[in-house]
């Protein structure tokens, strides 16, 4: 596959990897963060990598684009050794349906199902995170089943509660941080993905593994309680 | 300290971001205008990476406790200092129990008060700023409101003397006031996908006038004006996107990304405005008109390191005039 480089303004570069979602293409970007994270170039600030692309964004007075270029060029010549990826498996307990998730007979409704069938696809499916972004921890979950694909809701909801777990189209995830959005919610988790005291702040991380886990009501909250009385 | 007796619209806590941390997702936040904090902190003596207030449109009222030395720069927001005119893009002298006030924005909507020592919140995650939609960072994640007290900093030693040894016309000679216009030519580079957007669209981005619309705040501007499309509705892979990018959604109106941007994004960017140009960009408020013209990525380049220079010379010279007093 040809890299590509073009700039995102002045002081970023988009290194692109490949053109469609695919696992080969997602292990040369988590290889390429990999690299940029060990070797910290003088010029570089930091880096977003998504589904294809990694971004670099740099210091033009450090170094100008097409200096930075040449530099990335060479660094990906050393992508050949081979660097430890990490795989991790987590797993995301759900408390599914009721008003923890307002959405899941919808979701039943629109693929024929019972909401219990849509539990149990749900947990069933062999996940992995393909990128984090748009929000701080939001993981972009790939490999949900089509039988509980559902649209986008027609107007968004102006407040999703943290924590809640939705499906729009055929991906699903978590909103770690309260927000509006669009998706149809089915469940909540007592797991934080979003930890501002951590090095790391976000739970979850590209490459990462997904295990959905239903637990019971009275197990979510006594989970709510515990971190409740953590924070507090 | 700095006591909160009446809050304005939105006035923060910010600083030059929190970088580092895209990749996981959390977005940079800091000041809107980064140029104006900037030189406000320089003209306090301060380290330009401290912590200043981001004052929009209405301002507060904040008393000093204590002694203080100060700077103002961005919109102009009329400020008066116990019922006086005080001028901005200067240092300034603050007796304890003083009252800042501001009245009728005159020009810009975003005004930077900051204060020898810098505006003392903890840092998290290396920074200062906060982080209102995630309620993080700054003063307790959010904006400040009556009654919130908001510690300062320690003086250094030249902030100090500067505190008593600074007289009425110091400063004069130092800087002009960074103009903002009322209608901004914008620079921006060509993006990504401007070869992906009609012929019409790609001849309307520079031809004709885009208003700032009322869906407009720190994470992005809505404009309206020319209707943008593209030649084939094409979908796109997301990926990172920064601070100036133009987006547009399938409605046709370009928005533009800033401080508290989202860390990616899947909508084609039409094009990039340039970092210089930003903080006319920030400065604008709801209705107010703004005009693109194309600019290579190398000009704007050699603008930004122009323009880090001129920074280094103010640094230099805030320095000297410093040392005069020791």
């Amino acid at each position: 596959m040809n890299t590509l480089f073009s700039p995102l303004g002045d002081r970023a570069i988009v290194i692109e990897l490949g053109d469609e979602i695919n696992d080969q293409t997602e292990q040369h970007v988590r290889k390429v963060a990999a690299l940029l994270e060990s070797r910290q170039p003088e010029w570089m600030i930091e880096f977003i990598p998504a589904f294809v692309t990694v971004a670099v964004f740099y210091n033009p007075c450090l170094a100008k684009y097409d200096d930075v270029k040449i530099a990335l060029k060479e660094l990906l010549t050393q992508l050949t050794e081979s660097l430890p990826i990490e795989s991790r498996t987590i797993e995301i307990p759900v408390c599914y349906g009721g008003d923890l998730g307002p959405d899941l007979e919808f979701v039943a409704q629109h693929n024929q199902l019972t909401p219990r069938e849509v539990i149990d696809i749900h947990t069933s499916g062999n996940y992995s995170v393909h990128m984090i972004g748009f929000a701080p921890g939001f993981p972009f979950i790939g490999g949900m089943s089509k039988k509980i694909a559902a649209p986008r809701r027609d107007s968004p909801r102006l407040r999703i509660p943290e924590r809640t777990v939705g499906i729009a189209g055929m991906q699903t995830g978590v909103y770690p941080i309260e927000t509006p959005g669009g998706w149809q919610l089915i469940g909540r988790t007592p797991m934080r993905l979003f930890l501002p005291e951590k090095d790391i702040p976000s739970l979850l991380r590209a490459g990462d593994k997904v295990i959905f886990k239903e637990i019971s009501k009275e197990e979510y909250h006594a989970w709510e309680d515990d971190l409740n009385a953590e924070n507090s | 300290m700095l006591k909160i007796l009446k809050s304005g619209l939105q006035t923060s806590v910010q600083d030059l971001g929190r970088v580092g941390f895209q990749k996981y997702g959390v977005i940079v936040s800091g000041a809107m205008d980064p140029f104006a904090h900037r030189i406000a902190n320089l003209l306090t003596g301060n380290d330009e990476r401290l912590a200043t207030l981001e004052i929009t449109l209405i301002g507060p009222t904040i008393q000093f406790t204590k002694d203080a030395v100060i700077a103002l720069c961005g919109g102009d927001l009329s400020p008066q200092l116990d019922d006086n005119d005080i001028k901005m893009w200067r240092m300034l002298p603050v007796k304890k129990g003083s009252t800042l006030t501001f009245g009728e924005p005159r020009i810009g909507t975003r005004c930077y008060l900051a204060v020898a020592g810098g505006i003392d919140v903890p840092e998290l995650m290396g920074s200062r700023s906060t982080y209102l939609r995630a309620g993080i960072g700054g003063f307790q994640g959010r904006a400040l409101t009556k009654g919130d007290e908001v510690h300062i900093g320690k003086m250094n030693l030249l902030q100090t003397k500067a505190l008593h040894q600074y007289t009425e016309n110091e400063f004069e000679w130092l800087l002009p006031p960074v103009r903002y216009y009322e209608e901004p030519i914008i620079r921006m580079i060509k993006g990504k996908q401007f070869d992906l957007f009609t012929e019409d669209s790609k001849r309307r981005i520079f031809s004709e006038a885009f208003t700032v619309s009322a869906s407009s705040d720190r994470m992005g501007y809505r404009l309206e004006g020319a209707h943008l499309a593209l030649e084939m509705p094409t979908e796109l892979i997301s990926e990172a996107v920064a601070f100036g990018s133009i987006q547009v959604p399938a409605d046709g109106n370009p928005i533009v990304l800033l401080a508290d941007r989202q860390t990616t994004g899947g909508y084609p960017k039409i094009g990039q405005i340039i970092s210089v140009d930003l903080p006319l960009v920030s400065q604008l408020k709801q209705g107010q008109h703004l005009r693109f013209k194309e600019i290579s990525l190398q000009d704007a380049q050699q603008r930004l390191v122009e323009q880090e220079q001129y920074i280094r010379q103010v640094k230099a010279a805030i320095h000297l005039k410093q040392e005069e007093w020791t």
